[in-house]
Order: structure tokens, then sequence, then C-alpha cells
């Protein structure tokens, strides 16, 4: 029992967290009892505690609760895109990068090293500065600036892997490239992706908040934590509620997360660094 | 090591380049960004002479050749805001930064080596469980949050430290302490494996078995040896905490390169996105050459006659 709770007990603890939130997203419009985006003037900035409103409200009067509620549903909408993008797309570059190994590879692990040569939340930053704003271009600008962690890892692995006995017997054996690539090597690479994926996962979903923040991102009104922790600066004298909700939601989803992929990467490779 | 050196300082030089000709096309893709800077009431000729003065009319492989051959002599251009040389106003803005940075660093250096030490030496004790914890709260508590929080407290309630700008040590606090919160945590956890790691080491053993103190055994023997992903991390989030400092220096309102980046972007004033992208590319590439050297001198057998 010791021993479970020793090795599983974070990854119980973050699945526990993390569960909590995807039924927050999922469940939103049940437990909340507001439109998130309904204003109403004449409740503006009540307190936490106010009948009706468990949270409070903010300075247009909306509902906090139903706003960090929702707030969880944009939020992991855009950490899962993230993270099933940069998967497909580095990690079946990487694949193709440490199986071929040809001109082609080495540049494109050139444009990894350019790219991971900048920080990852200022090169998110500028992209969403350029392509635009609103939920589908955050999108887009953290996973141009997220593949290359998966390009990289995944190609040192295949690179690995591939000079192991079964790989060579499925060669003599006549096997097609293709079901080589993915019917053998991509399973023994498929942990490490699961491990990148995961500790990425979180790190996506702060980085949005933290560009939307900053006034990219997602936009008013949509309810996102960045931008809801955004409009609170201004009213941080007189209501402190209308930061420490999001933040904290934003704050416990990381945790879970970030548990879950710390348990993971002990339970399917303790050796692995990215 | 010389051939060396200067293979690293061609590739430093490779990135710089590869980033501002990415940034450069990125930022023309963009559309027009005369449009969004000047009056809303502007005639088309004006409009048009502005651009022609600004040389937007010329076709991209002309504007990008002026921008090589312009910056090549550290000329990014005028700020489109404050009429200014662009260059100049980032390197102006840099000391802020790299004293925010340092400072940072060195706070995350002096909690996360004793923490993650202290962890290792006494597993499984109540300073590690708690340590760790912490360590574990400090990843996940965005930095934007805990800033906002220490303001609300420190500032709003309590009138202890000033809510941003710079000034004495006293402005220093908070921001250094939000900047260096993820940085910290995650080192001292590192430290913490690393330590552990090493203590398996037989070598370990052996200065235990000579019967040299604990503090020596840790200190000298364990330590030295446990420094190499330390430090690897270190240099990562050196570059990282340029990244940071971005959002750190907005809630705290410092005047450093980050600040002036995000309102450059905010304005689309390019030639100062321009001229703090290539700032940044260089600060980075050069610490993480330094971070390379200093293996050497960690761990002999990594040594660049070794390894080139």
């Amino acid at each position: 029992m010791r021993a479970f709770v020793g090795r599983h007990g974070r990854g119980v603890l973050g699945l526990a967290i993390a569960g909590l939130a995807v039924l927050a997203a999922v469940g939103a419009p049940w437990f909340a009892a507001h439109d998130p985006v309904q204003s109403d003037f004449a409740a503006g900035l009540k307190p936490p505690g106010t009948p009706g409103h468990p949270l409070g409200t903010d300075q247009l009067g909306r509902d906090l609760l139903a706003r960090v509620l929702y707030g969880t549903r944009v939020a992991l909408f855009i950490g899962l895109c993230c993270v099933l993008l940069t998967a497909v797309v580095g990690g079946l570059l990487g694949l193709l990068a440490g199986y071929f190994e040809g001109w082609a590879g080495t540049v494109l692990m050139r444009v990894v090293d350019v790219q991971l040569s900048f920080p990852f939340i200022l090169l998110a930053l500028t992209i969403n500065a350029i392509v635009g704003l609103g939920l589908r271009n955050i999108i887009v600008s953290l996973s141009a600036a997220g593949w290359v962690v998966y390009a990289r890892v995944v190609r040192g692995e295949v690179l690995s892997v591939k000079q192991r006995d079964f790989v060579h017997a499925a060669q003599a054996l006549g096997l097609g490239r293709a079901r080589l690539l993915f019917r053998h090597i991509l399973p023994n690479v498929a942990p490490s992706i699961i491990i990148v994926a995961s500790l990425q996962f979180a790190q996506f979903i702060v980085a949005e908040a933290a560009i939307s923040f900053l006034g990219f991102g997602v936009q008013p009104p949509t309810p996102a934590w960045g931008s809801m922790l955004s409009e609170s600066r201004d009213y941080l004298y007189v209501a402190w509620w209308l930061a420490a909700f999001p933040g904290a939601a934003l704050a416990l989803t990381a945790l879970g997360i970030n548990l879950v992929g710390d348990w993971l990467r002990d339970v399917l490779d303790p050796k692995f660094r990215v | 090591m010389r051939a060396y050196l200067l293979s690293r300082l061609g590739q430093t030089v490779l990135v710089v380049f590869l980033s501002l000709t990415a940034v450069f096309f990125l930022v023309r893709l963009g559309g027009d960004p005369v449009l969004l800077f000047l009056p809303m009431d502007i005639q088309a000729k004006d409009l048009n002479e502005f651009r022609e003065r600004l040389g937007f009319n010329d076709p991209l492989a002309v504007q990008y050749g002026r921008f090589v051959g312009r910056a090549l002599q550290g000329d990014f251009g005028e700020s489109l805001r404050y009429k200014q040389d662009a260059l100049g106003l980032v390197l102006e803005r840099l000391p802020a930064t790299l004293a925010l940075a340092v400072a940072a660093l060195l706070l995350t250096f002096c909690v996360a080596v004793p923490v993650g030490v202290l962890s290792a030496v006494r597993r499984g004790s109540l300073f590690d469980f708690l340590g760790m914890g912490g360590a574990v709260l400090g990843q996940a508590v965005p930095g934007f949050w805990l800033g906002l929080m220490m303001i609300y407290l420190f500032s709003v309630r309590l009138g202890w430290l000033p809510t941003g700008g710079t000034g004495g040590p006293l402005h220093f606090v908070m921001p250094c302490v939000v900047l260096a919160s993820f940085y910290a945590a995650r080192m001292a956890r590192l430290t913490r494996s690393s330590v552990l790691d090493t203590l398996n080491e037989e070598f370990v053993l052996t200065a235990r078995a000579k019967g040299l103190a604990e503090r020596i055994v840790i200190a000298k023997h364990t330590l030295k040896n446990s420094a190499i992903p330390i430090v690897t991390l270190a240099g990562l989030d050196t570059g990282q905490l340029l990244g940071g400092a971005v959002i750190t220096e907005t809630i705290f309102a410092w005047p450093g390169l980050g600040r002036l980046t995000v309102q450059a972007l905010l304005n689309r004033d390019f030639p100062v996105v321009l001229a703090a992208v290539f700032v940044f590319s260089v600060t980075y590439t050069l610490i993480n050459l330094a971070v390379d050297l200093l293996y050497g001198w960690l761990d002999p057998r990594t040594r660049a006659g070794a390894r080139v």
C-alpha cells in the first residue's frame, strides 16, 4: 500500500484534479446558474458570497463562477488542440527525419535548433501578434512555437530504435517502409511522445493565459482566464476576487496536469529528459 | 579549442540571421503596418507618401535586401512610434532586463540548490516532503498570477512594497520572486534528483569509507559531480528568463526590453520588434555558448578537444 502511494500517489492526485477540470469544462452549462457573457450593470463588482453569485461578479456584473467554469472549457480546448497538432506534426517530422537521415532531415533539425534558440513564450507571442488575435490563431501560434520539441525527441529515439535487431529482422523479411515505420518503430517511440505531450499540455495552457493576459490571444468577451486576469488588474484595489479565482483555477489545472505528466514519466521512462 | 569556438560563433551568426529573416517575412505577411499607426482621417495621397518614405511600396525582395544590408551595419531603422533609432532604443532598455534576469537567476540558485541538496540528503524527511511539494506547486502557479496576488497583498493591503517601476532595491523584490518562482521550483527538483543519482556512485561510497565527514562528502564529492544537469538547466533557463521577463516586466511596469517588445508588438512598431529579436537571439545564443564552455570546466571529459 505504501509502495503504491509512493509510486502512484501523485498520479492519482493529478488525475483527480485534472478530472475535476474536465468535469467543470464539460458540465459548465449545468453548474453555472448564469450566462458567462450576460452583463448586469446593477450587480457589478459584488464580492464572493453574494446570493446567486458564489464567487461574486465582475465590473459588468457578469457571474464570476460561470466565467471561471466556461474558462476551463476555453483553456482545455486550446491545450488539447495544441497538444494534438504538435504531437502529430512534430512526431511525424521527427519520425521521418530520424528514419531517412537525408538532407531534408538535416535542414529540419537546423530549423528546430534555431527555433529552440528562442524563448518559447516570446516566440509564441511574436507569432500571435503577427498572425492575429482570436481562438484559432492562438492555437496556431502556440503549435507553431511548440512542435519542435517532439521533432527533436522523436528523431533521437528513432535513431536509436532503428539500430535494434527487431528492425533489422523486419527489414530482412522485406517489410514495406510505411509498415516498418508505423507498425514497428512508432510503437517504440510512442511513450516519449506521450510524455512530451503530457508535459507540454500545462505549458500550452499557461502560455495561452499569459499571451491573453498581455492583450493578445483570446479576446473579451470570451471567458478565457488570461483575459479575465488582464481585466482584473484595473480593479485590483477594489475587487481582489476578480484576480484570485481565475488564476487559482489556472494554477490548479496546471498542477493537476503536471502531476499526471510527472507520474507518466516515472512509470513509462524514468530516464527521460526533455 | 579555437576551431570549436569559431564554429560555435559561426552557428550563433547563422541562428541570429535565420531568426531575423523569419521574423522579417512574418511581419510583412502580417499586413500593412502604415494603416495601423496613422490617424483614421488621413488622405490617400499622404498615406502613399508615407509608404513610399518607409519603403513599403518596393517589392518584398528589395525590402529584404535593404533590411539585411542595413541590419549588418546595426541599423534597424527608426521606431515608428518614438522616432528614435530602434536598436538604440532596445539597447537602452537591455540593462534593466539583464539586471532583473541576473537577480532572478541568483535568487533561483540561492533557493533551489540548498533546498534540492537538503531534500536529497534527507530523503523522505518532512523537509523533503515540504520542499518538493512547494516545488511542484511553484512549477504550476503562473508567474503573472503570482505577481497580481503579491501586488494585492504586499502593495495594496500591507503597503510594504511598490507596485511597480524601478527605484530602490525594494522595487526588485516582487519582480524577482515572480520571475524566479518557476525556475527555482524546477531547479530544486532537478538538483534533488541529480544529487540522489550521484549519491549512489561508488566514489561517494569510497569517500565515506575513507572516513570523510559527511559535510565534505556532500559538498566536495557529490555536489560538483551533480552540477552538470543543473548547469545545463540554468543555461536553458537564463534564456527562458529573458522570455519570462516579457510578462513580469509588463505586470510590474519594469522599463526593460520585454515590456518594450510587447508594446512594439501591440503598436506594430516593426523596426523595434526586429531590433528586439536581434538582441534577444544574440544574448540567448551567447549564453548557451557560455554554458557549453562551463561544461568543459566541470567535466573534463566533455572538453572541446574531446568532442569536436
